[in-house]
């Protein structure tokens, strides 16, 4: 047991938070118990810069051939610009078919946040039942979810598209959406962290009070776990905005798609017939990635205690 | 805390702690409704699915007989050469593709621990930008940087005078191989660098005072530490690289004479169910699929938890 909440108090102080300085910094950077050599100072920063230049070139390269007319995109040397046509390339990509890119963003979108807002309050209202109450049938439960995590994916789509096609919601938005809210490792997360940061007395202060238990929940537990749940709903939505299966498998009229099966169709034309898309797919993964982008970098902090939650397991 | 509620809304008496527990309970119960919707019953649904087989024309879901067989599905299954083989090439490529990127990870990760943290803040962004590019995204941009055409890297290999096709039969698990590993590897270092740095200092002080020079407390004390975390990732990738499905699907796209459509075995699955429409027969390989990963994953569980621990 104090296994768990040691962990779980983790991501409430992530370590090596960005602006504050934590008392453990102070490692190596003090006088005297400095014991690295040049060489081994050296070694370090190379290895890590190497590895940089391989984890950035090729967005660099997806950057630069954005901004690239079709005709230089293949004359031109990758990784340098040339004219610059950017203005022009967007204008082709939110004007092809009607502007049906744009639709994708919007569906994408729309799955996205309608799937990982429900996802995070029925996972997080699971994991707090899950953490802080005794009743019959909750190590069954803890079972099932540590279980679900090595049943394949694979396993679960052709019986899904048959229960689906039952269920008549084929080729609608809620075969995306509906499934996605039931995440089992969601809920083992926010079991993890209701653990760590709702102190159990404070419950029971609150019961003495005469508060009822979902009183309790909305009032103490919800606004304790905001951090956690942040977290939650956004690795969810970066699994729902790669998600690309199960678009592939369940939706099919080309106005429902995803920004993903909508650039993997533009990629198959190039196979299938004489017309060109690489401009529009290059163009198309740089604004595909923009939301992306934006949520990462405003909810920086979240993701970073979502991996400190994942690795202390 | 033994105190019993006095009398309960509906009359009924009932002991305040199980009221208690029974609210708890229902916390849990939209959750675990839909996991029995979505996740119970379509198990349910193959295992039942993969006993029978569609017999006659198999046009759509109206006229057509199903017929009770039997293990007959899981025979056809086992002996299809076509679906072990897809089998192998995923397993090779598995059992080359993770050890690699697990090492790289954490020596990224010790050389993150290594650095000032100062130093390692601003590399953890840039070794993170890969984690942010969805994976179609990420397949397409190396797709395009392979290919022949509009790709840089053929340029510049051809100057060092060598010729490579990253989309020939040899060379394309190298190519698939490398965008993995590219999108896993700032994630899973990111992962092992965390619970290096939950690691109390003191520990390293004392090392340190000991005599202990970096590259050996490295080796020592860290990498031990860090097990757990390897071994759940690993876990991870071997359940994901087994199923490994939207990078050759569109690696397929530019040669689909390389891949081909039964190249890995989802690929098949998916081929069998949506292509030729035989569900029965994709359920019961999913079945099969599904076993080879849990005996992957618990083999390798019990290999490394055999290994003295930390």
């Amino acid at each position: 047991m104090t296994t768990t909440i040691d962990t779980a108090s983790g991501p409430a102080t992530p370590p090596a938070a960005p602006g504050g300085k934590p008392p453990v910094v102070r490692r190596r950077t003090e006088g005297g118990a400095v014991r690295h050599t040049g060489r081994t100072k050296v070694l370090v920063l190379v290895g890590l810069a190497l590895f940089a230049l391989y984890s950035l070139a090729p967005v660099w390269w997806l950057l630069v051939a954005a901004t690239k007319g079709q005709r230089d995109l293949y004359t031109t040397n990758g990784l340098w610009f040339s004219e610059f046509h950017l203005w022009d390339n967007l204008r082709d990509l939110f004007t092809y078919q009607d502007g049906i890119f744009l639709k994708w963003m919007g569906n994408t979108l729309f799955y996205g946040f309608a799937g990982t807002i429900g996802m995070t309050v029925i996972c997080v209202a699971c994991g707090y039942g899950l953490a802080m109450y005794e009743f019959r049938g909750r190590g069954i439960l803890m079972g099932c979810i540590i279980g679900s995590f090595l049943i394949p994916g694979a396993l679960l789509t052709i019986p899904s598209f048959l229960l689906y096609t039952d269920l008549r919601l084929i080729d609608t938005p809620w075969a995306i959406i509906v499934p996605g809210f039931f995440n089992a490792f969601s809920v083992y997360l926010a079991k993890v962290y209701a653990e760590g940061a709702i102190p159990p007395e404070l419950l029971e202060a609150a019961r003495i009070d005469g508060a009822g238990e979902y009183h309790i929940f909305f009032q103490i537990g919800a606004r304790l776990m905001s951090t956690g749940a942040a977290t939650i709903f956004l690795l969810g939505f970066v699994g729902a905005w790669n998600n690309f299966f199960g678009p592939l498998v369940y939706l099919r009229s080309s106005e429902k798609w995803t920004v993903m099966l909508g650039l993997y169709s533009w990629l198959k034309v190039k196979v299938d017939s004489s017309v060109d898309l690489t401009g529009l797919v290059v163009v198309g993964s740089i604004v595909s990635l923009i939301p992306m982008v934006v949520l990462m970098i405003s909810m920086q902090r979240y993701w970073r205690s979502g991996v400190t939650l994942g690795s202390l397991k | 805390m033994a105190v019993e509620t006095p009398a309960s809304p509906r009359g009924i008496r009932l002991p305040w702690r199980r009221v208690m527990a029974l609210k708890g309970a229902s916390f849990t119960f939209p959750f675990f409704l839909g996991f029995l919707l979505f996740t119970v019953v379509p198990v349910v649904i193959a295992l039942k699915e993969s006993l029978y087989t569609e017999q006659g024309s198999g046009l759509g879901f109206g006229a057509k007989t199903v017929e009770f067989t039997g293990f007959d599905n899981f025979v056809r299954g086992f002996e299809d050469a076509k679906f072990w083989s897809a089998m192998g090439r995923v397993a090779l490529f598995a059992a080359i593709s993770i050890p690699l990127i697990q090492l790289t990870s954490l020596g990224m990760a010790l050389l993150m621990d290594m650095a000032r943290a100062r130093t390692a803040g601003r590399f953890r962004i840039a070794l993170l930008v890969p984690y942010m590019i969805p994976g179609i995204v990420a397949t397409l941009i190396w797709i395009y940087i392979y290919s022949p055409v509009v790709g840089p890297l053929t340029p510049i290999l051809g100057f060092f005078g060598i010729d490579v096709n990253f989309y020939s039969g040899e060379m394309i698990w190298v190519s698939i191989g490398n965008l993995m590993a590219w999108s896993a590897i700032g994630f899973n270092m990111l992962i092992l660098y965390a619970s290096l740095q939950s690691v109390p200092r003191e520990l390293f002080d004392s090392a340190r005072v000991d005599g202990a020079s970096e590259w050996r407390m490295a080796w020592s004390i860290k990498v031990p530490l860090v097990r757990r975390s390897l071994v759940l990732t690993t876990v991870l990738s071997i359940i994901g690289s087994l199923q490994i499905f939207s990078d050759p699907m569109l690696f397929r796209s530019m040669t689909p004479e390389t891949v081909t459509r039964d190249f890995t075995p989802i690929m098949a699955i998916y081929d069998w169910a949506f292509a030729q429409g035989d569900f029965n027969y994709a359920a019961a390989l999913s079945i099969i699929l599904a076993l080879v990963v849990g005996i992957a994953s618990a083999i390798f569980y019990r290999l490394t938890n055999k290994a003295p621990t930390s």
